[in-house]
This record gives C-alpha cells, structure tokens and sequence, in this order.
C-alpha cells in the first residue's frame, strides 16, 4: 500500500505516436500549457518576494520591477523590531514540534493495538475512530472550546496541543501501514520472549519509518499554517503563532505593504524547506489520503 | 491471569494515551455539538433547554441565508473549475514530458503555503486601484476592471479565483496517481482498434479514472463547504455580507457574539448537509464510477 506511486517519466509512452510531427507539435503544446500555468503558480510568490524588498511607495509600481533596483533587506531586520515576530516564531516552533512528537507517539502506540493484537472490542472502537473523521472541525469546535474553558485552558498553548496530539487520522494511517508488516515476523519475536512493547520498539517501529515520516509532514504543515486553532484559543500577544502574527501585522500596520510581504516570506520559509526535502512523501501522504475513498 | 485478558490489559496500555484523548476532545465533543443545538447558550445567562428554537431561528435569519447561498455559490464554483483545471493538468503531465517532478513541485507548492500568506498576497494583487492584476487588465485596454474584494459582485469570484490556484496541484496530484493505475495495454488495445487521442481519452481513461474522480469531486466539496481562513483574511466576509459563508459565520456568531447554543446548531446543519452530500455522492457512484476487475 505505501510502495510510491511512479509518475510518468518512467512510463512508456505510445510508441506508435511518440515520433510523428503531429506529436511533436502536440508535446510542444503541452509545454507551453505546463509552463503557462507553472508561472501562474509561481507569480504571486515571486511578487510578494520582489515586493518585500521594496520601500512602500514601490510596492505597486507598475510595470512590475521584478528585480528591486535598489533592494531593501533592512526591510527583514525591521520587522523583527516591530513586532515580537521572534516570539511568534518561537511559538509556532514549539507548538509543532511538541504537537508532532505527541502525535507520533500516541497514534503508533494505538495503531500498534488495533493492527496488531486482537482484543474483544476491537472493531467497536476503530469503528468509533473513522466515523469521527468525517465529523468536520468546525462541528466539534464549539464543544472543544466549552471543555477546555471548563479546564481553564482557553489562552494557553496547552489547549492546542492537547486539541491536536490524538489525531484519528494519524492512527489510521499507521494502522494501515502497520497492516502490511507480516504477522508471522511478531510471532518468531514473541517466540523470542520479547513483549508486545518491545516487538513495538524494535520491529514496529524501524519498520513503520516512511509512514512515520508521512504523518510526521502532514502534522509539521498542519500545525505551522493552523489559523483557525490559534485564533480561537490564542488572544494574548506573547501566545501568538506566525500566522497570527501577520493577521495582527496587517491590521496594525496596514499601509506597510513591503513589511507585511517580507513577514510573508518568513513565514513560509520553514514550509519550503521541510517540501524541498521532502517532498515524496507529501506526494504518499496524498496517494494515501485517496485510498480512503 | 488468563491469556485473552492479559491480551486486552496490554491493548488498552497501547490504546490509553491516545484514547483518552480521543474520548474528551473528539468523541464527547461530538456528541455535545448535537446536544448544544437544541440549547440557549450564550456564555452570560445560564444554559436553557430551548427544543428546536435556534433552527427556528435560523429560518428567519437573513445572515445565516446569505451565508448559505454564499457557500453553495462558493461551491458550485470551486469545485467544477478545480476539477477541471486540476484534471487537464494532470493528463499534460501524464504525457511522459521531461521535467515531470519540477512542474509537479511548483504546482503543489500552493497548497502546502499557508493560506494566509498566500491569502495576504493576492489581496495585495487584487487591489482595486494599484493591485497588478488590475494595472494589468488597464494595459490591455480593460477601462473599468472590476474592484475585486471591494466590490459586492466581485469579492467572490476574487475568492473562488484564489481557491482554485491554490488547490489544484493538490488534486492534480490525485488525478496523476489515478492515471498512473490506468493500464497501458488498454491504450495499445484501443490504438490498435482504430481510436484516435479523443477516443482513447474518453473510452479509455475517463470511464478508469472514475474512482479518482469521484473521491477528487467528494473531498472537493467538503474542503469548499469548510472553507474560511482565505475569508477571514481577504474579505471579513464583506464587502456587506457578500462573502460571508457558513463557516465564518458560525465562527462569528460562537467566538464573537458568544452565542454558543446557536452556532452549534448551525453547525450541526453544516454536518447534515456534508453527510447528505457523501452519501448522496456514494448512491450515484454505482451509476457512474467504474472499477477495474
């Protein structure tokens, strides 16, 4: 189930039609299409790029000058300065990475029980676990935020990392991939006399990695874009994330246009770095997301 | 202690972390958002059992139908054109054209950008008298273009516009791994028989893309039913009540006005309606979603 999908360049194509010039010009067509509406991608990346290092009045010259002839990098120390975005930042790190880590655990260890031992209610609860996961969040925000206001969390981190750390989701992937480990492998194991957590630690585990790394980016992306978390449960200054963070910046500063951009681009930083790196298993996350179906 | 209950204790020490999570912050959470409905909760006065009041309510509120018929606008919208665009891209690719993992790169990367920096830049872009979408329409002789998100008519073409670019390289990617399980004897065959380009495509792979077509269309709904940061940010729901949809407005109407009993009622007709679309979606599906062996 988690063997990558192979996409097309190692796909033949229809020898019969590869070579003739009508193929030809078809390919050629493709391009222009593929490349049309790469730029129409990339463009508004690349603006909010060009404008952060623009003054305010450059902003929105036109026609665009895409290279700053006079660019303004003082633009990325100021905004450092004017609000506490080392603070959001920190913020959103820790958040992502307590909330990463505690769903790593929680949901390997569950997943380990529903794939691999068998106990009477078994089915009952996984059942319970999938049903809720098309009950959309926004059903079950307003009773979250009763409950963690009854426990005295509204305005602290711990609200959403206890929100975001049991996902049914992340049990549910592992559980299908754990699936696919032969059970004949756990037997040999438990003939050896290692325990069921040991079977866990050792072969589990070492074995489970890329669905571990899948869950490990889905959840990373997750947390650091999360808006509607944050703003629910987040209201004093020193609690706030990135996101937050530049929600806040424009309604303070709204006519600092280049600033807003270039607080963008931090902000965006982290993403671009974990997707360069990883990107194939964004790309098992998805092929796996459509086995659901 | 007997084998079978010694099993059960230690599926429940690999349960319990994530379990006792899943119970207080999903389970109960779901059952309460039902029971929340059919209260008067607004967080001032104590909490009164008021039967069906607030979806009596919610007939006669104005906001709560223009919320409604936004989000269907918004919806019919989105998810015909992502399809599209997201299908069409995903066959260029298909076509074994060199360069396949860069344009899939660059095409993804959208989805995985936070939507509010992403939302902040085309904001900026959208911007009625300086934004370069609009400078641009101007050089190409567009005398009065439209106002974007200032404007009543065109906030939410703005909106859906902005949806579309972000999500379709996530759904490309689906569309792709679906073509990729077409099998290639199939083209051969109907090559062989005598079909050109179109036929191939529509006896071919459209008929065996169906399963993928259908999950693409079902997640694509629920994500456009759900949708609120990019509002949040790029509009606030106005200009007036144009692009305030049903997801803003219950976050308003919970987390602004404290009226809790009532924004879960309509949440709850949120979760009504996406359960009646899937399960809609899966009756027909036997009509028109093909399935290999």
């Amino acid at each position: 189930m988690f063997e990558p999908h192979r996409f097309g360049n190692d796909r033949v194509s229809l020898t019969s039609y590869a070579r003739s010039p009508k193929a030809v010009t078809a390919k050629g067509l493709l391009y222009v299409l593929l490349i049309a509406s790469s730029i129409t991608m990339l463009l508004p990346f690349l603006w909010m790029i060009s404008a952060s290092l623009k003054t305010n009045l450059d902003v929105f010259e036109f026609p665009i000058q895409w290279v700053p002839k006079n660019p303004q990098w003082s633009n990325y120390v100021e905004i450092w300065h004017k609000i506490d975005f080392a603070r959001y930042y920190f913020n959103t790190i820790k958040l992502t990475v307590i909330i990463t880590l505690a769903q790593l655990l929680t949901c390997s260890l569950a997943a380990y029980a529903f794939a691999k031992i068998d106990f009477p209610e078994r089915n009952a609860l996984f059942v319970g676990y999938i049903a809720t996961m098309i009950v959309p969040f926004q059903v079950l925000m307003i009773p979250q935020f009763i409950i963690l206001r009854n426990l005295g969390l509204v305005n602290t981190h711990l609200a959403l990392i206890l929100l975001q750390s049991f996902s049914p989701f992340g049990v549910f992937l592992l559980r299908q991939f754990y699936l696919n480990v032969p059970n004949e492998l756990l037997e040999a194991a438990r003939i050896d006399g290692l325990s069921e957590f040991g079977i866990y630690r050792t072969i589990m585990l070492p074995l489970s990695r890329p669905a571990l790394a899948t869950l490990t980016i889905l959840t990373f992306v997750f947390v650091w874009n999360d808006f509607l978390g944050p703003l629910i449960y987040l209201h004093s200054p020193k609690l706030r994330t990135i996101q937050l963070g530049i929600r806040m910046f424009i309604s303070q500063y709204s006519a600092d246009y280049a600033l807003i951009m270039a607080a963008s681009v931090c902000s965006l930083v982290p993403v671009v770095i974990i997707f360069l790196a990883a990107q194939k298993y964004f790309v098992e996350g998805i092929s796996f997301s459509g086995l659901k179906g | 202690m007997k084998p079978s209950t010694r099993k059960r204790l230690t599926a429940y020490c690999f349960l319990l972390p994530n379990l006792i999570g899943f119970l207080v912050f999903t389970l109960i959470p779901v059952v309460a958002a039902l029971g929340l409905s059919f209260m008067r909760w607004d967080s001032y006065n104590p909490t009164q059992f008021v039967g069906l009041q607030n979806f009596r309510i919610m007939l006669r509120d104005s906001s709560f139908r223009i919320s409604f018929w936004n989000t269907i606008y918004f919806t019919c919208a989105t998810v015909p054109l992502t399809v599209i665009v997201s299908l069409v891209l995903a066959l260029a690719l298909d076509k074994g054209l060199k360069g396949l993992s860069v344009f899939r790169a660059i095409h993804f990367f959208p989805h995985i950008a936070s939507t509010v920096a992403v939302a902040v830049v085309w904001q900026f872009l959208y911007n009625a008298d300086m934004g370069p979408i609009n400078m641009f329409l101007k050089t190409m002789g567009v005398t009065d273009p439209p106002r974007w998100t200032a404007s009543v008519t065109w906030a939410m073409p703005a909106v859906i516009i902005m949806g579309v670019w972000k999500s379709a390289g996530y759904y490309m990617i689906m569309f792709l791994a679906g073509l990729q399980g077409i099998p290639n004897h199939l083209y051969e065959a109907a090559t062989i028989d005598g079909a050109n380009g179109w036929h191939r495509f529509r006896y071919v792979t459209l008929p065996l893309l169906t399963p993928t077509l259908f999950f693409v269309i079902i997640m694509n709904l629920i994500y456009s039913f759900k949708v609120f940061d990019q509002i949040y940010i790029m509009t606030q729901g106005g200009p007036g009540r144009a692009t305030s949809v049903l997801v803003y407005y219950i976050y308003v109407q919970a987390f602004v006005n404290q009226n809790f009993g009532y924004a879960s009622a309509m949440a709850f007709v949120l979760f009504l309606i996406l359960l009646v679309i899937t399960i809609v979606q899966f009756r027909l599906q036997e009509k028109w979603v093909q399935f290999v062996n």
